[in-house]
């Protein structure tokens, strides 16, 4: 067997072994990926900022912990900007395994918040978490007419109109926008039927894989922004001027890529000799 | 009886709805709302109908004893473990020490584990896929190329690349998309007539 008809036939867990070493390699690498900030993410933070202090806005973490590397980081980011504008909060989520990590996030943020910028996000009266039900685009359709229809009470049980963030709150009238960081079609429930029907202003963040499908929509204006993977959310961080994991995690993210680049080009180095080879030997391609 | 009225239902709710979208009134607006209701509440039967099929799917496994009946084992341990520490009386609900743990340290490493192996899926897939073999190969090659590219600093290189790409996301690829979801829409559209209107009538079973 000649090199290039190795190169074809490479065993994949040579490519599982050297991917692996390089990210984990990454992780110690002393750089930081210059990060630029799309049109795209740089509207939604624009839109963020320009919110008066008490205004409301409605974000719903929509996602699994499979998800939260790249959805996490931006939740963070957004949740900080939204407490350091002191704006009145309403978090939820529409994944099933979403509300203990919503929880733990909120938890962290104001935490963090309250630590490093001298913020302390009330619960209650700063923010709120909703909490999760089943069958998003009923419950996104029945937010248009009143919170309490599917959200009686919140995460922790205590009926909305005993909370005092949620008093006079119907619906998407009171917000100003909705950010939903999506791991999956929870997106397009939110863009169909609150965007489509209700007519809120929508911004999407959602997994790198995804946020190519989501683009038509930004164009058409259903959405205002999207935030696309680790990426968006580095960009985001830079924005805030607020870096964390997702800056840190980009470099990673560059090598592994690298590597991925090398092998696609190995690959097709390979695929061409093999196939000079052939022609010279008479054989078939 | 049996199939008409499950047909009636869906022909009066279904035409009720369109109607109901065209009307701006308040007592549209109500009964709107009351169908909402309704939803939900047919939701939570789905719910335990779920529930329910997955159970018994799992111990028609285990009396087959298929190649895979032990699985089902665990996926049956996870579901009761988790209602019953969910539902326990006596446990602190949400906080429970047990239940958050459970969530906290097994089920996010769970998940966060299966989805980082698609990186390296996707390592492997690529060095497989990409191969400029004809010319349509060859676009779809350099495509991909540039948008892993553009992550990736490469000085005043850079701007060229993130131009290009976004060109890409935003010229070839949303007019792909497009076409994509207006046929979708289209071809959702055709299928509720048909189940509204009583042709399509998969829905109903086989009885």
């Amino acid at each position: 067997m000649t090199l290039y008809e190795r190169l074809l036939v490479l065993d994949r867990r040579w490519i599982f072994l050297i991917l692996a070493i390089v990210i984990v390699g990454a992780i110690f690498v002393p750089i930081t990926i210059p990060a630029t900030a799309a049109k795209e993410v740089e509207v939604i933070y624009n839109t963020i900022e320009e919110l008066k202090e008490g205004d409301y806005i409605l974000v719903a973490m929509d996602y699994d912990p499979n998800a939260m590397a790249e959805l996490h980081p931006m939740s963070y980011t957004i949740l900080e900007q939204c407490f350091r504008k002191k704006l009145k909060v309403i978090t939820l989520t529409l994944s099933q395994n979403g509300a203990g990590m919503v929880d733990e996030a909120l938890k962290g943020v104001a935490d963090s918040s309250t630590m490093y910028a001298r913020i302390t996000p009330k619960y209650g009266t700063d923010f709120v978490f909703l909490g999760y039900r089943p069958y998003y685009a009923l419950v996104i359709l029945s937010m248009g007419q009143n919170f309490r229809v599917n959200f009686p009470a919140d995460y922790y049980n205590t009926p909305l109109d005993s909370i005092p963030i949620m008093k006079g709150i119907q619906n998407y009238d009171d917000v100003k926008c909705v950010i939903s960081i999506s791991g999956g079609n929870v997106a397009d429930a939110w863009v169909a039927n609150a965007n489509g029907r209700y007519n809120v202003k929508v911004a999407l963040g959602t997994t790198g894989v995804m946020a190519a499908d989501y683009y038509p929509f930004y164009q058409s204006e259903q959405i205002f922004g999207i935030i696309g993977g680790m990426k968006g959310a580095a960009e985001y961080e830079h924005l805030a001027k607020n870096p964390g994991p997702a800056i840190e995690a980009m470099k990673i993210q560059v090598f592994a890529h690298i590597v991925i680049i090398a092998f696609i080009v190995i690959g097709n180095i390979g695929f061409f000799m093999d196939r000079r080879a052939r022609k010279r030997s008479g054989g078939q391609e | 009886m049996k199939r008409q009225l499950p047909l009636l239902l869906v022909f009066v709710s279904g035409i009720f709805l369109v109607i109901q979208y065209f009307v701006p009134a308040e007592i549209s607006d109500r009964a709107y709302e009351f169908m909402l209701d309704w939803t939900v509440i047919i939701g939570i039967f789905a719910l335990a109908l779920g529930i329910w099929s997955l159970i018994r799917v799992s111990i028609e496994k285990i009396q087959r004893k298929t190649h895979d009946h032990n699985y089902t084992y665990i996926s049956l341990a996870g579901l009761f473990a988790m209602i019953i520490l969910g539902l326990n009386p006596w446990s602190a609900g949400l906080d429970d020490y047990t239940f958050s743990h459970l969530f906290r340290f097994v089920m996010i490493p769970i998940q966060s584990t299966m989805f980082s192996l698609l990186a390296f899926f996707i390592a492997s897939a690529a060095y497989r896929a990409f191969r400029a073999r004809t010319v349509v190969s060859a676009v779809l090659l350099v495509a991909a190329l540039i948008m892993m590219l553009r992550v990736i600093p490469l000085g005043p290189l850079s701007v060229y690349i993130n131009d290009t790409s976004n060109w890409l996301l935003l010229v070839p690829n949303l007019a792909a998309k497009r076409a994509i979801i207006i046929g979708v829409g289209l071809g959702m559209v055709a299928t509720a007539l048909k189940v509204v209107l009583g042709i399509e009538r998969a829905y109903l079973g086989k009885d």
